[in-house]
């Protein structure tokens, strides 16, 4: 028995799967629910899922073994985590250890909406990659992943340390594809503080949903793209090197690159 | 009352001074006492040298009336007992005592021996054998006899009265006998007082010893004792007022200093235990609230989407919505401020942080008299640290210490300066990990009020577990299991069993098995198997050799801090400010220093003011 079903949330409050169960399914999507990560795992084994919504806190299971159990299943779903105990550090680590995405709790309808609407394109471009490389002959590029020497937190936004020692940070081609497309851009202003794993930038993409860029790394912003305001084609066009964010200045980057996933590691 | 010193001493000090002054006086008593007999028994022979002469000539002439008168006379002066000539066969001739003469004396009478000791007699006796001192009865005084020989000579057997022939040459015995009842009171009265005087010099000579002891040991120590007792049952506050210069006023100001610096790490570990558990209970609370609230404001962003053209119903639940959002702002501050977040930091000069906070208050200090004096060091270097947060620890400062002082006026100061301190015996280990990078620390068991690192020991077939001293250069390491230096030893991660004993290597101390365990992000940590032995290295710790730090003094002359309440000031809601505060400014500033691995102190006198001394750990960029 083999349902194709497209999300699967988990998590030990039953008012936060009813929640979810309801914006999603008012989405369109067909949605189904766990209360312990050891019922999650059983599901996962039996049914298909598009995409995975875990808790890191349960009684039962740490988010972060439920990842790893996923990764060990060879299983492509990708997984979106979210906690009560939003730290920075709980999100770096989600990202860190494979999931797409981290929402911190409480959120709305619409920052879980545009979330799984980013996962469930992910899980697509994923698809389309392995066809790709399945035919030998194909030579369309799906996303342009980024430079060996920089750095990225998940899949989403990423860090170059320049030779000044600040750092440079953008988003991902992958990222951008995910969102479709871009609408809309607001950045914080020069001397704002940004925070590793919390939210730098608002991208509004099609249908009005609003998405939200984690900082790969804290500091004081010392230059914005101005640019990228007048027109967010670039971003599109050239993500890696015009389409910049922000330059910022780190204060422990040496710490924080640490959590980071060098994109070196992509092209094996 | 045995085994205390100053008895002991005492007894020492009297001991010895009973045997010296005994053995002297003993000495004194014997040469008193025969000085005393010499000058008797030469007088004795003097005496009997007269009496032989002064009769010599009625001896001659035979005039035996007249001799007797003489014997008489002599014999009857004080101190003299007898005086008696016998003849060679022992009869008694003449005699002071008349009912003697024409007595015969037995040969073995003490006026005879010393001549007739040996059956045939000797017939020239020396002079130190004609005295002899003896009791005539057991119970009466001694007497001092002394004979004197007359010996033969040609006038004596050419005389007319031809009694002696020429080949006699003994003709009799001139013996006196003088009583030493004077001498014996003399020596007994010079006995008595040099046995007065013995025991009343080691009487003073212990009471002084006695007195002082007392005075310089038996205090001060009783001083000691009571207050080591008082820190024993956790009265760290407890201060000896000694003012004394000796070896015990050291001791003093030592325990002092000791007890000073034990309530000061004492309150460090109090605050971070503190600052740990409120932070566990935040995360916990935010853990708890924040699963209803993401029911509340899902249900109401996805109530608003649904509620599109009913505008009047938007806006209520838009109010709904705005308040969640601002509940979880608060749940989010709470969380960072129990976990002071991750210090932003950067490289800054202490001295501008300084000079910004100086910036806030400087007017309002000035309205209300209070002279600000900045002992600012210029050529302390930059320090990397959140400078948000430390402007915000002395701008708190200040503002405290503005508070502190009233309205009359009053001066606070505040300084920077740059020193170093040995990393041996201080850097602390926060986290120890295992090859495979299991946590080794231990909350469980804690060492000094840290958390030990927990280790599973294998020794010849028996297993235990190990906690380690998290305190670098401190063995204070506690043993489940002996470990012995010869056996073959295993320490072990609790949880995956791997080995964390280095392979080829031996302590340079004793030879043993070393351990080497990884420090998070701060190299390796080595150090001796072997229980008591306390080798140690820390390379990545001690390359850096004596550690930097800056040092941020802010002094007031304000009202001070009363003694009990220094120890709580950092504590959380702990205000002596009344309404005015609400008691979390200092638990802050404290949690924001201790994020910064730095150490905040603090020394005050009732009105006369605080110093507050934070010291920061200047990293240097290799």
């Amino acid at each position: 028995m083999n349902k194709q079903l497209d999300i699967l949330i988990v998590d030990d409050e039953q008012v936060v799967l009813d929640a979810v169960n309801k914006i999603c399914s008012a989405e369109g999507y067909k949605v189904d629910q766990s209360i312990t990560a050891e019922d999650a795992i059983k599901k996962i084994d039996k049914n298909n899922y598009r995409l995975i919504i875990s808790d890191i806190m349960m009684p039962d299971f740490d988010g972060f073994q439920f990842l790893e159990e996923i990764a060990r299943k060879k299983i492509l779903s990708p997984v979106i985590m979210t906690t009560g105990y939003s730290t920075v550090e709980n999100a770096v680590k989600s990202l860190y250890n494979g999931a797409i995405d981290f929402i911190p709790k409480p959120f709305t309808a619409d920052e879980l909406i545009s979330s799984v609407s980013r996962g469930l394109k992910y899980l697509e471009i994923q698809k389309r990659l392995i066809e790709s490389k399945s035919r030998i002959d194909d030579a369309s590029i799906i996303y342009v992943p980024c430079p060996a020497k920089y750095f990225r937190l998940g899949y989403a936004s990423w860090a170059e340390v320049e030779n000044t020692g600040s750092i440079s940070i953008g988003v991902t081609d992958l990222f951008i594809k995910t969102i479709d497309s871009i609408n809309e851009l607001e950045l914080l202003k020069i001397d704002d503080e940004i925070v590793q794993g919390n939210s730098c930038s608002q991208i509004k993409g099609k249908e009005g949903l609003v998405h939200y860029v984690l900082s790969p790394i804290t500091g004081r912003i010392i230059e914005r793209n101005e640019q990228l305001l007048n027109d967010t084609s670039i971003i599109e066009k050239d993500p890696y090197f015009e389409g910049w964010f922000y330059r910022v200045i780190p204060s422990d980057s040496e710490y924080e690159i640490k959590h980071l996933i060098p994109c070196s590691s992509d092209r094996l | 009352m045995f085994k205390k010193i100053g008895f002991k001493l005492i007894v020492a000090v009297g001991f010895t001074a009973i045997i010296t002054i005994g053995i002297f006086s003993y000495f004194n008593i014997q040469s008193h006492s025969s000085s005393l007999l010499a000058e008797v028994e030469r007088s004795a022979n003097q005496l009997s040298e007269t009496v032989k002469h002064s009769t010599r000539y009625d001896m001659l002439l035979n005039q035996r009336d007249r001799i007797l008168k003489i014997i008489n006379t002599i014999g009857q002066q004080p101190g003299i007992r007898d005086v008696r000539v016998l003849n060679k066969v022992g009869e008694i001739i003449y005699s002071s005592r008349e009912d003697d003469i024409g007595k015969m004396v037995d040969k073995k009478a003490e006026s005879c021996y010393a001549c007739h000791a040996a059956n045939k007699p000797i017939e020239r006796l020396p002079i130190k054998d004609r005295t002899r001192i003896f009791r005539i009865h057991p119970d009466s005084s001694r007497v001092i006899g002394i004979i004197s020989p007359i010996y033969n000579e040609q006038s004596c057997w050419s005389a007319d009265c031809h009694a002696h022939t020429k080949s006699q040459t003994v003709l009799g015995v001139l013996d006196v006998t003088i009583s030493l009842d004077e001498v014996d009171k003399q020596i007994k009265k010079g006995e008595m007082e040099i046995v007065i005087f013995a025991i009343t010099a080691i009487l003073a000579l212990s009471f002084i010893i006695g007195f002082f002891v007392k005075r310089w040991v038996d205090k001060p120590v009783k001083e000691l004792l009571n207050a080591t007792n008082q820190v024993g049952i956790g009265n760290l506050n407890y201060t000896i007022k000694d003012k004394r210069d000796d070896e015990m006023g050291m001791l003093a100001r030592s325990f002092n200093n000791m007890t000073k610096k034990l309530s000061e790490a004492r309150l460090q570990l109090f605050q971070s235990d503190k600052m740990a558990s409120l932070g566990r209970l935040a995360a916990g609370v935010a853990h708890e609230i924040n699963n209803p609230l993401t029911g509340v404001l899902t249900y109401s962003s996805f109530l608003l989407k649904r509620a599109q053209n009913n505008p009047e119903l938007q806006e209520d639940l838009k109010v709904i919505v705005r308040e969640t959002k601002r509940s979880r702002e608060i749940v989010k501050s709470l969380l960072d401020f129990a976990r002071q977040s991750v210090p932003k930091k950067n490289e800054a000069n202490i001295n501008d942080i300084i000079e910004h906070a100086i910036s806030v208050v400087e007017n309002q200090l000035a309205i209300d008299r209070i002279k600000l004096i900045k002992n600012l060091d210029p050529n302390i270097p930059a320090i990397t640290v959140d400078s948000n947060q430390i402007q915000q620890v002395i701008l708190n400062l200040l503002v405290n210490a503005h508070d502190a002082i009233d309205k009359s006026g009053g001066t606070i100061t505040i300084s920077s300066s740059k020193l170093s301190l040995s990393p041996y015996g201080i850097t602390h280990i926060k986290k120890a990990i295992c090859p495979k990078r299991h946590d080794l620390m231990d909350n469980e068991v804690k060492i000094d009020g840290m958390p030990s690192i927990k280790l599973k020991a294998k020794a010849n077939g028996n297993e235990g577990i190990v906690n380690l001293d998290p305190v670098y250069g401190k063995s204070r390491h506690i043993y489940e299991i002996e470990l012995d230096a010869k056996k073959e030893i295993n320490l072990m991660c609790p949880q995956c069993n791997s080995s964390l004993i280095e392979e080829g290597k031996k302590c340079p101390k004793c030879g043993s098995p070393i351990f080497n365990i990884e420090i998070a992000s701060q190299g390796f940590y080595e150090g001796c198997t072997r229980k008591g032995c306390d080798w140690q290295k820390w390379d990545a710790v001690d390359i850096d050799g004596q550690k930097d730090y800056i040092e941020i003094k802010i002094s007031d002359t304000g009202c001070g801090i009363a003694k009990e309440d220094l120890a709580k000031i950092f504590e959380p809601f702990y205000s002596t400010k009344g309404q005015k505060g609400t008691g979390l400014g200092l638990a802050v500033i404290w949690g924001i220093i201790d994020n910064h691995n730095g150490t905040i102190n603090v020394e005050s006198e009732l009105n006369k003011g605080t110093t507050f001394i934070i010291r920061l750990p200047l990293i240097r960029v290799r």
